[in-house]
């Protein structure tokens, strides 16, 4: 008999080597040499944690109690991974794209990041896996005792069983501590602790295999032998109960996709889609070879052994009472593994569930109204994930220390996987069926947890424990058909069947019934086309519209959540993609989304999108009553819409960005225009200038009134030059507004006078001006000298340029509301039609007659009009040339 | 050799210089200042040299200038261009149009008589 | 959602011989579970009591067909492997969930 010691040592010895595992896996990782921990056979492997101290052991006593009935609950898993492509396939891609992290967070996430179905999924899962966890701890101690009593009939020490338990699980938290916390975002791998339980799941496969393998090769005498043994054997005929058969089938599947533990390995852990295609021949192989050897070992264990040995423990005796104690050491081992690997995942998956769904919930409320996150939420996160793990561990541990471990193992694991199938119906609508409703999934969760509550988890107890023995002859209140076990009258079904088929059907019913008749909050509906059309959205819908949220507040939080280094890395990637030469990106929907996300990797969708709605504020709601109005097409509608809109701006813009060069080069071309003139009226007066000059120089014998002659047009020209350089001044002022206006008060009659004088003296030529005084009584508030200024120039053209016989210029004054109209019209030809429109252009001079001037005065003019508020315009069809001049008489304020 | 020059310019004090320039070296000299009949003018007057401002009343002195190079009658005679703008671009068009020399204002009176001189064809 | 729309109506009637490969062997992949389930619950058939089917055989069934699943799977999923990796151009419509 081995000594007690000594499988101590091997136990310790064990465990340490799992931490080296773990540890040596998760420092590769960190070094970036873990492309192996990626390996799809990894991932499989992970996937063993299903087959737990049930499997191991009780799947034996499963055998022995109820026959081939064990096969059923891997039957069912295998079923859900050879179909893939079904389910699966969807499911891990969601994960992967939503950034799940645990079965609640789906669900909650699904339903519009609704916390409260996040509460429901967790509050459901820690009650199912509670016992289940205790399951574990009792098989270790079961197979503990086997050690310690050569007889596993003897009777056990109760206080050792006890002691046992609780280190183990306080190993167990210990362990799941260090490596189950290291990383913050759940949603990343637990290397360490993935590569840990591969290597158990490699154990426990092995110690299965080989006590099979001397069962049936070492005991029976091969395979032949063993199959006719069995024939002989209580065990001999199929008698499965074909409602079972199909039940449990169906059960287990539904469970696989539904525990807690599993979600965490196959969807969480997940990172490509390679895992899955591995994981879906290669984990019904595992199950397959699991339960290949259950039935000639419960066979070889019912001839061997005592009669009323535990069945549930064949596993470990039948090597021990054949004396082959190294077979019994790997079997203990083997078993350990199972237990083991099962509460470390489930521990993890509990706490985040815990710790995302309640504890953080509970903390931000508690922290509403502060202005920011103060404290470092990383280290809130991770000590209340800690303190989750250890407190799932102590309810394990309690369930069991005051259960005592009296139920049959298997008991215990149909009844938690008949609870946890309970979100089926909540997460398969979710990922098929856009229809379903938050409301629906939580009336279904509802009706099937208080269903399996009140049908199968308390009377699992035995009945007057936590029930009243007559409430299961009577039923509540004496009303017959609410028995616990024979709900609706139907009597005679067994009583995990009945559980299965009431609380799921209902189940389906009331979430399917509720969520047709409910209308989904426009987050949920968001979500719930992101899941269901996981494939084809990239980010198409949107739950932030554009906000007043600060990038600086939104930084501090990330750092405080993800790290400082993470939180820069990621902001500073974002601002790139929005093209910001800063490290903080423009709080704008796509980032917000992208944020929150990331988020939800480490504390939840639902948790998440509360932290950062505390900062964005409301901003999210005008978003949910934007798209309450909106149904389906007019979401669409509106999408387009935006689309719509964006191609119009770009047009818009493009259109702009046209005429901006339209302008530039049409100014360009002016401008060229412009020097191209100036030069010429330069240079012309220059040219007779120089030639005179060098005539008068170079001819010594010229006659004087010749030099006199040509000295004065010399002189005339040199005043030319002047008068035009005096006009490019004058003009440039006034276009770049850089004029000091002489406002103050005047008569029109006054200024018309002097501009009259002032012409008339400059010019020599018959000019009648015909004015009528009475009408130019009006006063004016104005820069007196360049409104006379322009009066001059109008009429020194219509002195120069008028071509009739006997020219006559006629000014009419009009008082208007607010305005004074002058026009000068004179009787010559006037302006050809074409040329109108130039007139008041720079260096425009209309008709062939040599004016003296450069073509400047009109410009000129019309800016002193444009300056003093008014307007200078050519009126056609008055007979001759005729221009009307525009005047405010409250210059003061039009000037402004 | 009395050479014979034809000046379509339009500023009189300009005509009055190169017409006293030109006299005073023996050449016979017409005027004319206006664009839009000039191509007729020098058909009919047939001078030795043209000097042709580029900004003339009605007509450019390139598109006169691109008649008179079509015309056979006319094609070979020298043309001397005055232009007062003075920028590259101007040059270019005048060359393209069929100039004999390019000159920009204001010149020297020397100028201008070499440039004549240089033109007549002996 | 978004571009989607217009690339899912314009969904080829024929594709080419690898793209129809790959969806054939998508088919296959689905309709393997529902295979298994229906020979899995071939025992839901057998007679209890009165002439009961000997426990070997239902174990030899039921490993066999078992055996079977995992080996048509494994091909089914080295088959998909070597088609996708085979693609040149990755079909466009490869991660669409075809509509049942």
């Amino acid at each position: 008999m081995i000594a007690m010691q000594a499988l101590a040592v091997i136990s310790v010895a064990y465990v340490l080597f799992l931490f080296a595992v773990a540890f040596f896996a998760e420092r590769a990782a960190r070094r970036g040499r873990g492309a192996w921990l990626r390996a799809p056979v990894i991932y499989t492997l992970s996937l063993s944690i299903y087959c737990t101290a049930w499997t191991f052991y009780g799947a034996v006593g499963t055998a022995v109690r109820g026959g081939f009935e064990y096969l059923t609950i891997y039957l069912g898993p295998s079923l859900v991974l050879i179909g893939w492509f079904w389910i699966l396939r969807r499911l891990v891609r969601i994960g992967r794209s939503q950034r799940i992290t645990s079965v609640a967070d789906l669900i909650s996430s699904r339903y519009g990041k609704s916390n409260l179905l996040g509460v429901g999924v967790t509050v459901l899962s820690v009650i199912a896996a509670t016992p289940y966890i205790a399951l574990q701890l009792q098989s270790v101690v079961l197979s503990v005792d086997a050690f310690r009593h050569a007889d596993p009939a003897a009777p056990v020490v109760a206080d050792s069983q006890t002691m046992t338990a609780f280190w183990v699980a306080a190993g167990l938290a210990v362990f799941t501590v260090i490596f189950g916390t290291r990383n913050l975002d759940a949603n990343e791998r637990h290397h360490g602790v993935v590569t840990a339980i591969a290597v158990e799941a490699i154990v426990k496969l092995a110690a299965l295999l080989a006590v099979g393998i001397f069962v049936v090769w070492g005991l029976m005498g091969g395979v032949t032998e063993t199959l006719a043994r069995i024939d002989a054997s209580a065990l001999g005929e199929w008698q499965v109960s074909g409602g079972r058969w199909a039940g449990l089938t169906f059960l287990s599947a539904a469970a696989f996709l539904c525990l807690p533990r599993m979600f965490q390995v196959m969807v969480v852990e997940n990172d490509s889609d390679a895992q899955l295609r591995m994981a879906s021949w290669a984990f019904p192989l595992y199950l397959m070879l699991m339960s290949l050897f259950i039935v000639p070992i419960a066979v070889a264990g019912l001839e061997i052994l005592p009669a009323g040995a535990n069945p549930d423990l064949f596993v470990l005796t039948l090597p021990l009472a054949s004396g082959q104690e190294g077979l019994a050491v790997l079997s203990f081992l083997g078993g350990f593994s199972s237990a083991t690997s099962m509460v470390i995942v489930a521990a993890i998956a509990l706490s985040t569930m815990v710790s995302n769904h309640i504890v953080m919930p509970i903390w931000l409320r508690l922290r509403e109204g502060t202005a920011s996150f103060s404290g470092d939420v990383r280290k809130v996160v991770l000590r209340s994930r800690r303190l989750s793990i250890a407190g799932v561990l102590l309810l394990g541990y309690l369930y069991y220390s005051v259960s005592g471990g009296g139920a049959a193992l298997s008991a215990i694991g149909l009844v938690s996987f008949t609870g946890v199938a309970q979100v089926l119906p909540a997460m398969l609508g979710g990922i098929f069926w856009r229809g379903a409703t938050r409301a629906g999934a939580l009336a279904g969760l509802s009706v099937g947890f208080v269903i399996w509550m009140y049908t199968l988890f308390l009377p699992s107890f035995g009945a007057g424990t936590l029930l009243p023995v007559n409430l299961f002859d009577q039923g509540p209140l004496g009303i017959a058909w609410l028995r616990p076990q024979a709900l609706f009258g139907i009597e005679g079904l067994d009583a995990l069947l009945h559980t299965v088929l009431w609380s799921l059907s209902l189940n389906a019913v009331v979430f399917i019934s509720v969520s047709l008749l409910s209308f989904p909050q426009p987050l949920e509906r968001l979500q719930g086309a992101q899941f269901v059309t996981t494939d084809h959205v990239g980010g198409g819908a949107r739950s932030w519209s554009s906000s007043a949220a600060q990038a600086e507040d939104l930084m501090v939080m990330t750092q405080r959540i993800l790290g400082a280094r993470e939180a820069q890395d990621l902001f500073l990637t974002e601002a790139q993609r929005q093209g910001l030469s800063g490290s903080l990106p423009d709080p704008t929907p796509d980032f917000l989304e992208v944020l929150e996300k990331r988020l939800s990797g480490a504390v939840g969708a639902a948790t998440a999108h509360a932290m950062v709605g505390q900062i964005v504020g409301g901003a999210a709601v005008s978003v949910q009553d934007l798209m309450a109005v909106a149904d389906e097409t007019a979401q669409m509608m509106e999408y387009s819409a935006r689309l719509e809109a964006q191609s119009q701006e770009l047009t818009r813009t493009a259109r702009q960005l046209r005429e901006a060069n339209e302008k530039l080069t049409r100014l360009s071309v002016q401008k060229d225009a412009f020097l191209s003139q100036i030069s010429h009226e330069l240079r012309t007066p220059m040219t007779s200038i120089r030639a005179f000059s060098e005539i008068l120089r170079d001819s010594a014998d010229m006659r004087p009134s010749d030099q006199t002659r040509y000295a004065s047009i010399i002189h005339d020209e040199a005043l030319r030059l002047t008068r035009l350089l005096d006009d490019l001044l004058d003009l440039s002022v006034l276009e770049n507004g850089q004029v000091n206006l002489n406002l103050r008060h005047g008569m029109l009659a006054d200024v018309l006078d002097r501009a009259a004088a002032a012409a008339s003296a400059e010019e020599t030529g018959p000019l009648t001006i015909r004015r009528r005084s009475d009408n130019e009584e009006v006063l004016l508030y104005t820069d007196i000298d360049r409104l006379s200024q322009v009066f001059i120039n109008l009429i020194a053209n219509a002195r120069k340029y008028c071509d009739a016989p006997d020219p006559v210029l006629e000014i009419r004054v009009r008082g208007d509301v607010g305005r004074v109209v002058i026009d000068f019209i004179d009787n010559g030809s006037g302006v050809a039609p074409d040329a109108q429109d130039v007139i008041f252009e720079k260096f425009s001079r209309v008709g062939e007659q040599k004016a003296g001037g450069a073509g400047l005065g009109l410009a000129i003019s019309r800016q002193i009009m444009v300056r003093l508020g008014g307007t200078i315009s050519y009126l056609p069809g008055q007979g001759g040339a005729a221009f009307r001049v525009v005047l405010p008489t409250d210059l003061a304020l039009a000037a402004q | 050799m009395a050479g014979h020059v034809l000046v379509i310019e339009d500023e009189p004090n300009i005509i009055e210089a190169i017409s006293f320039i030109l006299s005073r070296d023996g050449w016979r000299v017409d005027t004319h200042s206006n664009g839009v009949d000039a191509v007729d003018v020098v058909r009919a007057k047939a001078p030795d040299v043209v000097i042709l401002d580029v900004m003339l009343p009605g007509r450019s002195g390139y598109d006169i200038l691109r008649d008179l190079r079509d015309d056979p009658a006319t094609s070979a005679v020298p043309v001397l261009m005055l232009t007062a703008r003075g920028q590259s671009r101007d040059r270019e068009l005048a060359e393209r149009a069929g100039v004999s020399r390019f000159m920009t204002k204001p010149f020297s009176n020397s100028e201008v008589l070499d440039a004549v001189r240089a033109l007549i064809p002996t | 959602m978004s571009a989607e729309g217009p690339a899912r109506r314009a969904r080829p009637l024929f594709v080419a011989r690898e793209t129809y490969r790959r969806r054939r062997l998508r088919d296959a992949a689905r309709a393997l579970p529902v295979l298994g389930l229906l020979l899995w619950m071939v025992p839901l058939l057998w007679p209890l009591n009165t002439e009961a089917v000997s426990a070997s055989g239902a174990l030899v069934f039921l490993f066999t067909v078992w055996a079977g699943l995992v080996i048509v799977a494994g091909a089914l999923v080295s088959a998909m492997n070597a088609t996708d990796r085979g693609a040149a151009v990755p079909d466009p419509l490869a991660d669409e969930d075809d509509e049942p």
